[in-house]
């Protein structure tokens, strides 16, 4: 039997939370560096996994596979395999967490935060990489009910990282920080409980239908025609999916817990919320909700476009109307959640590969500008954009980190995002113009909110408070600069990506569409 | 030789990159810096210029392919670069004007701590243009059309401390960013109709689409260019622009990234040809603009905003020209290069004034600087006496040019109304210029001391607490602002002439753009003798209004046109209730929604749902949050349970 690389991508960071909690009390630096260096060797594992992948025609669908049985009676199978998109979002989980590990590096000491409780920066670091492990696992996984409880099991040391670990920066008192963190982390609860209840239900239908939780094995007997669902059935199963999926991705109108969890935890942890967790819903739809159910995604195509071009406007408009940095991001990101989910539903090429690379730039950037902000936050105590002015003066460099970072959020070209909502918008205009067009006005929405935000903290006349803040400190160049290298990086040479992005893109279109070309032909013929 | 293209952009994009993140200690070599390797790309413009001439007309065209940039199914984008005639023709004007304000702004910036960063900023817009005018399809067009966008918003706000100046910043990004949602949408019309984006693919294949297609593809094109040109509906940005430091106005906001929309139409020649719906939209959106920015130039009493309307109004001529077809795209071009050198040498003129006078920018509070800043005048007159289209100098060749083929736009009443405008462009051109020209060196020192900078923030890096409350010292600016000045003057007297001796810069652009001669309704001598009876009265006005009587130092109040046109011809006033008031409410009242409609209906959906209402209410009791752990509990024992199964 060959070395079990992927359940050691997992089995990797999930060691390293234990170690991490096992540290003692005392030697909380100690827990801190082993942390990351858990993180890093995930990471290594990742890039190993990234180099043995296939990229070439011919080669298997899912790769690197490990089956083994698990819960015989139900059929419940330990099955992983990746495929492109899953390498990719490996790739961009493996590369955050130690960044968010390195920026969240204070942010869970006890005599600053004057929390108490037993042991809480080991169990800071602890829960991210559990978080990491889980959400790689999620990945990988291509047997539906291993991928629910990974789905599900998620919940728990998220909940625990925006309950327990508030900002700082808060202008109530504390009791009240406490008890609008509370209500954050409930509602996140809530919110993903409910929808990952809903999916049980269809986890549960479906086994009753196929007789199996393997996603190969129902592709196989969808493909011999063996698979007899109903067309209700399929659809209310589809619509399990995507709803618990919905939530966490998260579409309009199932948004609203996200402001809220992104307001109150720490910005690394807003980070691992919206540049990691989320993009397994996302990814779900991609994977579950198009492979199991492609007749019922496409039946169900019209509203989702429709939901998602809702979110893009609706999300972007409401980011220009914040009054907290924090929130403001959240909202930022709730519009670029739409753009991912109009490239996945537009059913073209152009739209999944923008769609796929776009979860992981839309990694890349929210980490950048959010990082920065959590760093700005920090200096100031403060997350409200009224409280900033003229930052630009006293500290430079952290003003022209968030410039690109606010650059880089409102897709301009030559970074990373520009390629993404490109393609994205293409996709979708070759085959709903009417949408693609509307979608467009989200890039102007997108360079109102960035840059209002941009002016109103970074420029003007200097406040008393900010006149003498320092500028990012070494620690913090390092989580920056990586991530503005591969902002530029990735704008200029995607190719690495949609390598590997490209070929999966073309198996999940033919779950839907068999063998036929899924993008519609241009009017004039190529020469 | 081919290969020396990417050098033409590697060459500042270098500079950017060593000057921006260089740190301080390139604070007292970084203008050298960026400024060597603007004229190094300069050189390597010229040496690929020398080459191309050495071959035939139709073999001029040069490839250089890099890499692919993004290959998706079908997708295919190139960074990959074209330089024929019309490109070269931008990339010596790009980089000739932008080495000589390089050079002006090491002695302009001298005193500003921020230097090194303001070159970084200017390396990073030659970059940017350059992309523009040499890449060979449209998605890298608009790289470096948002690149250079990107370079003019971080120029404008350059002097960040200054609200009105960040302001300004925003302001002409997001206006762009409407043009470039034209741009986007016109890319995509060419993906889903011809299958690519790639210059030489469509313009080849515009035969094989119908007229709708292509109109919809060129109203696009024109919305972009609309932006970026300061068009009307889309002209508010510029002369607010006009915060930026003036060799920011010069090589930006005058000669070049301006122009770029006229470069995108020209280039889109084979579109619009086949499209005459949208040539029409071309051409009337220019002739409305042409007369628009000269209204606006009238009323100005700023001497930068006066030159922004000019340029506003100018490319509107550049604009109208390439509407016309094959008959005014060479038209276009000339004129853009002509008004790249006397618009940029009236705006370091400018600069140079503002330089004597501790940053003072309102002209009545000019007058008789001709004695004191002699070199200064002679450059501005010689420019201003180009503008005007004075006979003999360069503006004379390009923009009669213009009027003439304007006169020959197709059949009925049309080569009237166009070439009557055009015409009446002329002569307020006249004026408005004679005015500045008046108020600036002519008539009584009107000088006044300077205000104290602590109540306003310093606009011009001069201007500092020494000055407030004195008097200005008029006197000349050093040499390395005088030497570009001298130059750009040399480019405003000749080049026109140049151009025009055997039709030479109509040929050397026909191979690209072809040409057709205009056949005017009115004979030819009686254009050019109509355009100087215009040009005759426009000065005669402003010698009566300016030069006979007295300025007042503060200006009077104007009758209701001039009232409108100090204020844009109210169209801020229009964005500012339209579209900030309104958008203000609307995001206003969508946190509302928000807040208590959708997440309101979305919690108590759900509440219902579980039987839960009443106790959602009681969320932050820790009435729910037992719930919720008590679920989540659920959640563990259910997982608990199936792993236990495993062993039964």
């Amino acid at each position: 039997m060959s070395f079990p690389l992927l359940t050691a991508t997992a089995v990797v960071p999930a060691v390293g939370a234990i170690a991490t909690a096992a540290v003692p009390a005392a030697k909380r630096t100690a827990a801190k560096w082993l942390a990351l260096f858990f993180s890093l060797a995930t990471l290594a594992l990742a890039a190993v996994v990234a180099v043995r992948f296939n990229t070439g025609s011919g080669a298997d669908r899912y790769q690197l596979t490990e089956s083994h049985s698990w819960i015989a009676d139900f059929g419940v199978r330990y099955e992983l395999g990746v495929d492109g998109i899953g390498v990719a979002l490996i790739g961009l989980t493996a590369l955050l967490i130690p960044f968010i590990i390195v920026a969240g590096w204070h942010d869970a000491d006890p005599q600053e935060t004057g929390n108490t409780r037993w042991r809480p920066t080991q169990g800071f670091f602890a829960l991210i990489l559990m978080v990491e492990a889980m959400v790689i696992l999620s990945f990988e996984a291509t047997d539906v009910f291993l991928f629910y409880i990974l789905f599900e099991a998620m919940l728990i040391p998220m909940y625990f990282l925006i309950g327990g670990f508030g900002d700082r920066a808060h202008s109530g008192s504390d009791q009240n920080a406490a008890a609008q963190r509370s209500y954050a982390a409930v509602k996140f609860l809530l919110y993903n409980l409910v929808g990952g209840l809903i999916m049980l239900a269809a986890v549960i239908g479906l086994y009753v239908v196929a007789g199996t939780f393997s996603l190969t094995e129902i592709a196989e007997m969808r493909a011999s025609g063996e698979l007899n669902m109903a067309t209700n059935t399929e659809r209310l199963l589809f619509l399990g999916f995507f709803f618990a999926f919905a939530v966490k991705a998260p579409l309009w109108p199932l948004h609203t817990w996200l402001p809220n969890a992104m307001g109150e935890a720490t910005a690394p942890v807003a980070v691992l919320i919206t540049a990691v967790v989320d993009k397994v819903g996302t990814f779900a739809m991609l994977r579950f909700c198009l492979g199991l159910f492609p007749g019922a995604s496409e039946w169900a195509t019209p509203v989702i476009l429709v939901l998602a071009l809702v979110s893009i406007v609706y999300g972007a408009l409401l980011a220009v109307g914040q009054r907290d940095i924090k929130r403001l991001v959240a909202y930022a990101s709730i519009s670029h959640f739409g753009f991912i989910i109009m490239g996945i539903f537009a059913m073209t090429t152009q739209g999944q590969s923008g769609a796929t690379l776009y979860m992981v730039n839309h990694g890349i950037s929210t980490a950048a500008l959010m990082l920065v902000a959590g760093f700005l936050i920090s200096r100031r105590g403060s997350r409200l954009i009224a409280d900033y002015g003229g930052v630009q003066k006293a500290a430079p460099i952290l003003a022209g980190t968030f410039l690109i970072g606010s650059l880089a959020t409102l897709s301009l070209p030559g970074l990373a995002p520009f390629v993404s909502e490109f393609l994205v918008l293409v996709g979708t205009f070759a085959r709903y113009p009417v949408i693609g067009i509307i979608a467009t006005f989200g890039i102007v929405l997108g360079a109102l909110y960035s840059l209002v935000l941009y002016q109103r903290t970074m420029t003007g006349p200097v406040k008393v408070e900010t006149a003498k803040m320092p500028d990012l400190k070494l620690r913090e160049l390092l989580v920056v600069g990586p991530l503005i290298v591969l902002l530029v990086f990735l704008g200029v040479y995607p190719k690495p990506l949609t390598d590997v992005v490209d070929p999966a893109v073309g198996h999940t279109l033919s779950d839907v569409y068999g063998d036929e070309n899924p993008d519609p032909e241009p009017e004039v013929a190529a020469k | 030789m081919e290969n020396l293209i990417a050098l033409l952009v590697a060459a500042p994009l270098l500079g950017a990159v060593i000057l921006l993140c260089g740190g301080r200690r390139l604070d007292r070599t970084g203008h050298w810096l960026g400024t060597l390797l603007a004229l190094g790309s300069f050189v390597v413009a010229a040496l690929l210029f020398t080459d191309m001439l050495g071959r035939d007309g139709e073999d001029r065209a040069m490839h250089q392919h890099l890499f692919s940039w993004i290959p998706v199914g079908g997708f295919q984008a190139d960074i990959a670069f074209q330089l024929d005639q019309l490109s070269m023709t931008f990339v010596l004007l790009i980089t000739g004007v932008g080495s000589l304000i390089h050079i002006y702004s090491i002695g302009y910036m001298e005193h500003d701590e921020r230097r090194r960063r303001f070159f970084g900023y200017l390396n990073l817009f030659l970059a940017a243009m350059l992309i523009l005018v040499i890449a060979d399809n449209y998605l890298l067009l608009y790289v470096g059309w948002e690149g250079v966008g990107l370079a003019s918003y971080l120029l404008i706000g350059f002097w960040q401390h200054k609200p009105s100046a960040a302001t300004a910043a925003k302001k002409a990004f997001l206006v762009n960013r409407v043009g470039d949602m034209g741009l986007s949408i016109a890319i995509m019309l060419m993906f889903t109709t011809f299958g690519t984006f790639a210059f030489g693919d469509v313009l080849a294949a515009t035969g094989e689409t119908s007229e709708g297609k292509l109109t919809a593809i060129g109203l696009m094109l024109l919305l972009a260019a609309c932006g970026k040109s300061a068009q009307v509906p889309l002209q508010s940005w510029l002369g607010d622009a006009m915060e930026g430091p003036t060799p920011v106005s010069a090589l930006i906001h005058a000669a070049t990234m301006v122009t770029a929309g006229v470069y995108l139409i020209t280039r889109s020649g084979a579109i619009f040809n086949a499209a005459p719906d949208a040539q029409l939209a071309v051409v009337i959106v220019g002739a409305v603009t042409l007369l628009f920015g000269a209204i606006v130039g009238c009323a100005k009493d700023d001497i930068k905003k006066a030159l922004a309307g000019s340029t506003m109004s100018q490319i509107g001529y550049m604009v109208l020209a390439a509407g016309l077809g094959p008959i005014g795209y060479a038209f276009a071009i000339m004129h853009l290069v002509t008004h790249g050198f006397f618009k940029a040498g009236l705006f370091l003129g400018a600069g140079s004034v503002m330089h004597g006078m501790n940053d003072e920018v309102d002209m009545r509070k000019y007058g008789g600087l001709r004695k004191y800043m002699p070199v200064t005048f002679v450059t501005f007159g010689l420019g201003y006496l180009a503008i005007i289209g004075f006979p003999g100098l360069s503006g004379f060749w390009s923009k009669d040019k213009i009027i003439e083929a304007a006169f020959a736009y197709g059949d009925g009443v049309r080569p009237w109304i166009f070439g009557g405008v055009a015409l009446l462009g002329a002569g307020i051109t006249a004026f408005y210029m004679t005015r500045v020209m008046l108020m600036t060196f002519f008539g009584e020192k009107r000088w006044q001391p300077t205000p104290d900078p602590h109540k306003e923030p310093s606009a011009e890096p001069a201007a500092d607490d020494a000055h407030a409350g004195e008097m200005p010292h008029p006197h000349e600016s050093p040499k390395s602002m005088t030497i570009p000045m001298i130059v750009l003057a040399f480019g405003s007297v000749f080049a026109g002439g140049l151009f025009s001796l055997n039709e030479s810069f109509v040929h050397w652009l026909e191979p690209v753009t072809a040409f057709e001669h205009p056949h005017p309704v009115i004979s030819v001598p009686a254009i050019t003798a109509s355009t100087m009876v215009v040009l005759a009265i426009g000065v005669a006005i402003a010698w009566f209004m300016y030069g006979k009587r007295p300025v007042p130092v503060t200006a009077p109040r104007g009758s209701v046109l001039t009232r409108a046109a100090r204020r844009d011809l109210l169209q801020d006033d229009f964005n500012h209730v339209v579209l900030v008031r309104g958008g203000e409410h609307l995001t206003r009242s969508l946190v509302y929604v928000d807040h208590t409609l959708v997440d309101g209906v979305v919690n108590g959906t759900a509440a219902s749902f579980g039987g839960l209402s009443g106790r959602m209410r009681k969320l932050q009791n820790g009435f729910a949050r037992s719930y919720a752990v008590s679920m989540l509990g659920g959640t563990a024992v259910l997982v608990a349970a199936t792993l236990l199964m495993r062993a039964v």
